[in-house]
């Protein structure tokens, strides 16, 4: 393997969707305790290659290896290679009809099959690293959106994944929610969690990110440290890319 | 007006007829019991059944929904109890009542069961597989219990009219109310205990179309 020791390695990802190419050949090498920031305008691709790393998507051709594991390998459990691999999504996707702790502790039961005692244990301390061990009783509608994202971060974390994949966590929330959400993924990151983050808060990839990756129409178009992508861009999609988010 | 009430409310006449009334609604309990589950039970396979893509399943399902949706219930049983001993398959009369209401009300129930599951968005589903759970695991703890809940009303209504059809397994003469509340009219010359068998009926179904009425304002109250 050319980048031994990624934790996440997908290599020449195509996507198509009928006639739509929206994928065209890209490759995404992610190491241990790396944060990568995926960027581009909408329709780019960028939640598509997130969707494509736990196979929620299926790629019409390449790898996708994670933790040593190739996802697309028919032989592979997928389900035993998920819990490995954390999504949070824009829309939180909470369970409506289940509290904060069911949520999170639902796969600790019935896919690493703890018992109840276990997983509630297992679930306060994920509830309580998002900061919402109070509300552990509390139903998703009685959450605010950003607090129903954390509530998500626990239930994606109390599994204890190799890597977690961000779709837009904040593009959903209204702005003077954003903070306590990009609190919690900070203190993840300080704690050593890889991950992957597609999303329009700049601020945060200026200050997080190790790498940020700049895609357009279906491909990676510059990747770089965050000081370069956002100080010197090279690339002219690029600069005209961050000029439009300058203006909004 | 007291002829009216011999003929139509004759306690009399209720009163010497109430053993085999009650030995009907025994019969249409019986019947509801083992109707309702059932057709439950197969209206959920049939729902799981409809989210698989691929045609080769979907086309064989469509055409048996739509087939046993659009064949008159009465037919089928008429055939399921008279016709099949032909073809050497002796159902008797209520195996051939609880077949046809299984073939039919199942029908019902999928589509309703159906039409609950694809209320749920499709982020459920991929949150659920996201964090290791089976395609089966997701729709047993995340999605039916969802889907249940959003088509309640409509299946307490299904409920009351399969319980309203038990009614027409009088014509495989299989003792329900109904049977025997004609029966009971054809020895006495008066239509009462039809009357009582449709107090009967309604004092079976009122709760029920009670308990309707209040889910639907509860759906309501919570848009």
């Amino acid at each position: 393997m050319l980048s031994g020791g990624a934790i996440l390695e997908a290599r020449g990802i195509h996507k198509h969707f009928g006639h739509l190419h929206v994928l065209k050949g890209v490759d995404l090498v992610v190491a241990p305790r790396e944060l990568v920031f995926i960027i581009g305008p909408s329709g780019s691709g960028k939640s598509t290659l997130l969707r494509c790393c736990n196979r929620l998507e299926e790629p019409s051709s390449g790898s996708v290896v994670v933790d040593g594991i190739d996802l697309l390998d028919r032989r592979t459990d997928i389900n035993a290679a998920r819990r490995r691999i954390g999504m949070v999504f824009q829309s939180f996707n909470l369970y409506p009809h289940m509290t904060a702790l069911g949520n999170v502790s639902l796969a600790l039961r019935r896919v690493l099959g703890r018992s109840r005692e276990e997983a509630e244990e297992i679930a306060h301390a994920a509830l309580r690293r998002v900061g919402l061990d109070e509300k552990a009783n509390a139903y998703p509608l009685e959450l605010s959106g950003g607090q129903q994202q954390r509530v998500a971060i626990a239930r994606a974390i109390a599994l204890e994944p190799r890597v977690m994949l961000f779709d837009e966590p904040t593009s959903a929330l209204d702005p003077e929610l954003v903070g306590g959400v990009l609190k919690v993924m900070r203190e993840l990151r300080e704690s050593g969690m890889t991950m992957v983050v597609v999303s329009h808060e700049m601020g945060f990839a200026r200050a997080a990110a190790d790498r940020v990756l700049f895609m357009d129409h279906g491909l990676v178009v510059e990747e770089g440290p965050p000081a370069q992508i956002f100080g010197e861009p090279r690339a002219e999609r690029l600069r005209g890319f961050l000029r439009d988010l300058d203006r909004h | 007006m007291d002829e009216f009430v011999a003929t139509f409310f004759n306690l009399e006449v209720v009163r010497a007829a109430s053993p085999i009334l009650l030995q009907g609604l025994w019969v249409t309990v019986q019947l509801i019991v083992v109707a309702v589950p059932l057709g439950l039970l197969g209206g959920v396979i049939l729902a799981l059944l409809s989210t698989i893509r691929s045609r080769w399943v979907r086309w064989p399902l469509i055409a048996w929904v739509d087939f046993f949706r659009a064949f008159p219930p009465l037919v089928l049983l008429m055939f399921l109890y008279a016709g099949l001993p032909f073809a050497g398959i002796e159902l008797g009369a209520f195996g051939a009542v609880a077949i046809g209401f299984f073939l039919n009300t199942s029908s019902y129930y999928g589509e309703i069961f159906r039409a609950g599951i694809e209320s749920i968005p499709r982020g459920q589903m991929e949150a659920a597989r996201s964090t290791g759970l089976t395609a089966v695991q997701a729709m047993t703890w995340v999605i039916l219990p969802q889907a249940v809940r959003n088509v309640l009303p409509d299946l307490v209504s299904n409920t009351l009219e399969v319980v309203k059809l038990t009614s027409i397994a009088s014509v495989v003469a299989l003792p329900e109310l109904l049977y025997q509340a004609r029966q009971a009219q054809s020895v006495t010359y008066n239509p009462s205990p039809i009357v009582a068998a449709a107090v009967i009926y309604f004092l079976l179904l009122w709760p029920a179309v009670r308990l309707l009425s209040r889910l639907e304002h509860r759906a309501v109250a919570r848009r």
